[in-house]
């Protein structure tokens, strides 16, 4: 944590899971401003900021919210995304334990914009310092009427729930989420019906990510327009970005969506240790296909991202330097998916495991130059013909790495090796 | 009403039908291993996939509802490869016993293999290893290798049987079909997620390794084990007995009647029909003297018979028939005939109460463990147990002479002491019936009658639907329907009852019972009918509202 300039991350470094600190800050004014408008006004507001979703999908967030039904006569949930799980990505532990009050009042705000009197966090088994921090802070709003009946002392209710998961990484899938908050098993479920009109307990309900809801109050203090100037034309703002993997000062950046991956890595995360080059970077999370060296100036931002068919999907960024193995990467990338797959549709769960049979079997030296087609083969039957999306982060980066480093890969089929620049003669020669 | 084109066909089909349904109607099938019409749509395997126009992904049928103008290729190349691979994947982890399995004939993946498969498997890694033949009940084997998580039995065991034995344990490709822990898959409806199983992962204990599904021969039935009326497909193995324990019925299946019992059966149905083949059948007429059975000719038998009946009549003496609802309409039209215009009978009850309360549900299992008692009503038989009670006093009171029993075994529904003290006063008590049992040892004559399995007839239930059901195999030995057996008595009095197929007595019932009429068996169909609004007008109303809850 480097930085001190942005949004949150000036909270994060002011220990703000502690109320007065908060408050010292400004903390709970947007809440108040919010409460005095129309729910619409909120929605049209963020709307406007050109807010996205950053659990990784990257949807407009006040789109989603306006598709919740007007006078709804079930209760509307809103449900926050904390299981944090997809590899690369490490920041919403920070907003959980040291700007937790920013969060939540994001989470009033949200709430009173989509009709919701009770919201739940959903934070992953594995945070168990963070869900207690969590806890302390949430008391503490509720010591201060800040929750409860009388929120802020308008007259609006709000209850937040905090729900501990069991540690699996598909119960951040949204409705895996939903089913697992319901205390079922974490299967997704087929949409339609989208959570917005039937989600937890079949009640409309919002999911949003932990990030997402944190610049929320910002948004309605500082406007829509001052947000939406920091980014592009259809992504607003800043977001904080993961870095790890080979740079001299892996950690949480928080930067405008503008900011290419190469100024990320270089003049933010102090470039790669020992000068080394770079041989890929993921940007968005080990789902996301890898970039080569040449295409890092890019904006790590939805759109520009999408362009080069991959994702800034959870804005975690993972540089590899030209001495990785690509193939472990891949090895073990597969294996977390395979690992993490639900099961319940046939071409993840099978799918997941077969490639992950085959990448092992090639990581000890037992590679076949047909495997990489297979491989090729077996991920396109994943891709797109899953229930869940956790089918497609699955395929994709075995498509993403054999699509530009393919060579990596027929080097270990055919000689048991890593790439080294002479394949091309090897390869002639064989 | 929405239009569609599946496959070049147009077709208009119901609003909220799904694709895979829609296709169904115009004559296409498209594979599926988690779909079920009776159960919940889950979209799970993704055998399904088909292609969409304007929709950038392939969809799976079975989820997707149609909608007006929706263009879909069933058998476009991308959609035939998303399921060749679908299939494909299934196979990963699949241990490809087909040899010693007992699902191989009647096997999806078979089935989809043979018609889709890749024929070049690429899979070469070792394959994941689970649970094998594990008995999860007193009916049902798993072998969780076998299983492809189609979750139907899962879901049939939340939605139907309502009683949740079975889930999906662990995840990804480890993923195991099991009971909970402590649970065992026992339920009055357990073996149903055989059927449905589209896999050698459940199979049934009780067929299990007795014969290859490929020699057995199907026939369409309705189960004789309550008033219900199940339809049923009885499964045979003529050729072959041997391979089965000498029995010639395999199985029963249930068939599929919105109706009565949609897609399913209980389990004391399914495996009711053993008495079928069981060594208890009475295979000959006999002769009861001094203690001993003598087999004899049927001639004879109805010889000695008409002999001593109308020996009694000539001395004004009484003869009295306890008739049963176990006879199908045919059986008791005939009796109702033989009653009335041979013996100049008019009060014969049919029902014995049985001394214990059987089990009963508010799904398929009723308590009138009896196939026909509305038929019987309906033929003016006296279904009040009372009735059957004051014979028996009768009895007692020395009033009877001769007395014809039909199937019953009276021990079942009185105390021992009453049914000897009735049958002892009786000089002669004739047993007609299919198996040997306690009040058949007491006859004096006994007359074997085949089981519904081995003859053609109709059942009405308590809904007052008149069902038909086929012969599956042969009357064993030299037993024969009761229609038949009656029809002999009665030419031995002189009475010609014209009857030579059990159709021809339901013919002559729709003509002169109002209930039936303008019945056949060609009209009865699959389904069957109603009973006839001027039978029983008063009992309509109640009936439909039962077949609701039944078909639901
Ligand atoms: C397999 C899988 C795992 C996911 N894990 C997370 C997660 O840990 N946190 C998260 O916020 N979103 C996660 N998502 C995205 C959520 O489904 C959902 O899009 C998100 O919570 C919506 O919030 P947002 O619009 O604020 O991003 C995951 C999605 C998939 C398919
Ligand atoms: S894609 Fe994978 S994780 Fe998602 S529902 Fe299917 S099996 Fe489960
Ligand atoms: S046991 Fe059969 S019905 Fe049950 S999930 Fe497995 S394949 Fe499907």
């Amino acid at each position: 944590m480097a930085e001190t300039q942005g949004i949150l991350m000036p909270l994060i470094q002011s220990e703000c899971q502690i109320l007065k600190n908060y408050r010292d800050r400004g903390g709970y004014e947007a809440a108040k401003k919010a409460l005095s408008m129309t729910p619409d006004e909120v929605i049209q507001e963020v709307q406007a900021s050109n807010l996205r979703g950053l659990g990784g999908a990257g949807f407009p967030t006040g789109r989603k919210w306006a598709f919740v039904p007007k006078n709804s006569p079930k209760p509307v949930y809103l449900v926050v995304n904390c299981d944090e799980s997809e590899p690369g990505t490490f920041k919403d532990k920070y907003i959980i334990t040291k700007a937790t009050h920013a969060l939540i009042e994001g989470i009033i705000i949200a709430s009173y914009a989509i009709g919701a009197h009770t919201a739940y966090i959903y934070i992953r088994g594995e945070y168990v310092r963070q869900a207690e921090v969590l806890e302390q802070a949430i008391q503490e709003a509720y010591d201060n009427g800040i929750l409860g009946k009388k929120v802020l002392g308008k007259d609006y209710a709000l209850d937040v729930y905090v729900h501990r998961g069991a540690g699996a990484y598909i119960c951040g899938e949204e409705t895996a989420l939903l089913e697992s908050l319901e205390g079922k098993k974490g299967w997704p479920r087929m949409k339609p019906p989208f959570p917005a009109i039937e989600g937890l307990f079949r009640c409309p309900t919002i999911v949003n990510n932990v990030e997402t809801l944190s610049y929320v109050p910002f948004i309605i203090k500082n406007g829509a327009r001052w947000f939406a100037e920091m980014g592009t034309e259809r992504s607003g703002g800043m977001r904080l970005y993961c870095v790890s993997g080979h740079v001299n000062k892996p950690g949480v950046y928080e930067l405008p969506v503008t900011t290419t991956l190469r100024e990320i890595i270089y003049e933010h995360a102090g470039g790669v240790p020992g000068n080394k080059k770079i041989k890929a970077v993921v940007p968005g999370g080990s789902s996301s296909p890898p970039l080569r060296p040449e295409e890092l100036d890019v904006p790590a931002e939805f759109d520009a991202l999408m362009k080069l068919g991959t994702m800034a999907g959870s804005g975690g960024i993972i540089v590899m330097d030209e001495d990785t193995c690509l193939l472990e990467i891949l090895t073990v990338t597969t294996h977390f998916y395979h690992h993490e797959s639900c099961g319940q549709c046939t071409p993840c769960r099978e799918g997941t495991g077969w490639m992950d049979k085959i990448l092992h079997r090639m990581l000890h030296g037992e590679g076949r130059i047909e495997d990489v087609d297979h491989l090729e083969e077996i991920a396109n039957g994943i891709m797109g013909n899953t229930i869940c999306p956790l089918g497609d982060a699955a395929a994709m980066p075995v498509l993403g790495y054999l699509k530009r480093f393919r060579e990596e890969f027929e080097s270990h089929a055919l000689y048991k090796k890593c790439f080294d620049g002479e394949f091309a003669e090897l390869k002639a020669a064989s | 009403m929405p239009t569609i084109t599946i496959d070049g066909k147009e077709l208009t089909v119901d609003e909220g039908k799904t694709v895979i349904q829609a296709a169904e109607e115009a004559g296409i099938y498209i594979p599926r291993y988690c779909y079920h019409p009776g159960l919940r749509i889950v979209g799970q395997c993704r055998i399904c996939l088909v292609e969409i126009e304007k929709m950038p992904k392939l969809q799976v049928a079975c989820y997707t509802r149609v909608q007006d103008g929706m263009v879909v290729h069933v058998n476009s190349e991308k959609a035939k490869r998303a399921r060749q691979q679908v299939l494909e994947f299934l196979l990963v982890n699949h241990p490809i016993d087909c040899p010693v399995c007992d699902q191989a004939g009647e096997c999806y993946l078979q089935e989809y293999y043979m018609q889709f498969g890749l024929y070049d498997p690429k899979m070469i890694e070792d394959k994941n290893k689970k649970h094998k033949a594990v008995p999860v009940g007193p009916h049902v084997m798993l072998d969780s290798e076998r299983c492809i998580l189609c979750t139907r039995c899962v879901r049939f065991c939340d939605e139907i049987s309502k009683t949740s034995e079975l889930g999906v344990f662990n995840r990804g490709d480890r993923s195991e079909l099991l009971p909970y822990p402590g649970k065992t898959l026992d339920n009055p409806y357990s073996a149903n997620v055989v059927d449905i199983c589209p896999v050698g992962a459940l199979t049934e204990r009780d067929f299990r390794f007795k014969v290859r599904v490929w020699y057995l021969d199907e026939t369409k039935s309705v189960c004789p084990g309550c008033a219900t009326g199940c339809n049923i497909e009885i499964h045979t193995s003529k050729a072959r007995p041997y391979k089965n324990e000498g029995r010639r019925i395999a199985r029963l299946k249930p068939r599929y009647n919105p109706e009565v019992n949609d897609y399913w059966i209980c389990d004391y149905g399914r495996y009711g029909f053993l008495f079928v083949d069981d060594d208890s059948r009475i295979q000959q007429p006999l002769v009861q003297k001094d203690g001993q059975f003598n087999e004899v000719e049927w001639d004879n038998a109805l010889y000695m018979i008409h002999g001593v009946l109308n020996q009694a009549l000539e001395n004004g003496k009484s003869v009295r028939i306890l008739g049963s609802p176990q006879m199908s309409n045919e059986d008791l039209y005939a009796l109702k005939r033989f009653g009335n215009e041979v013996l100049e009978i008019h009060d014969i009850p049919v029902t014995v109460k049985p001394l214990e309360k059987p089990y009963s549900d508010d799904f398929l299992i009723r308590e009138d463990k009896n196939p026909n008692t509305r038929g019987a009503a309906l033929l003016g038989f006296d279904t009040d147990h009372a009735a059957t009670e004051k014979l028996l006093a009768d009895c007692r009171n020395g009033g009877v002479h001769s007395l014809i029993i039909f199937h019953h075994d009276l021990f079942k529904g009185f105390a021992a002491e009453d049914v000897r003290s009735a049958l002892d006063k009786v000089e002669t008590v004739i047993f007609v019936g299919s198996n040997m049992q306690p009040t058949a040892e007491l006859a004096t004559y006994i007359l074997p009658a085949c089981t519904w399995a081995e003859k053609d007839g109709t059942f009405t239930n308590h809904a007052g639907r008149v069902q038909k059901f086929d012969a599956a195999v042969d009357p064993l030995e030299n037993s024969l329907p009761e229609w038949k057996i009656l029809r002999r008595l009665a030419k031995q009095f002189g009475h010609a009852f014209a009857y030579f197929e059990a159709e021809d007595v339901f013919r002559d019932m729709a003509k002169k019972v109002p209930a039936f009429a303008g019945m056949s068996y060609r009209a009865l169909g699959d389904r069957g009918m109603v009973i006839n609004e001027n039978g029983r007008p008063s009992q309509q109303a109640e009936v439909k509202e039962e077949l609701t809850v039944v078909s639901k």
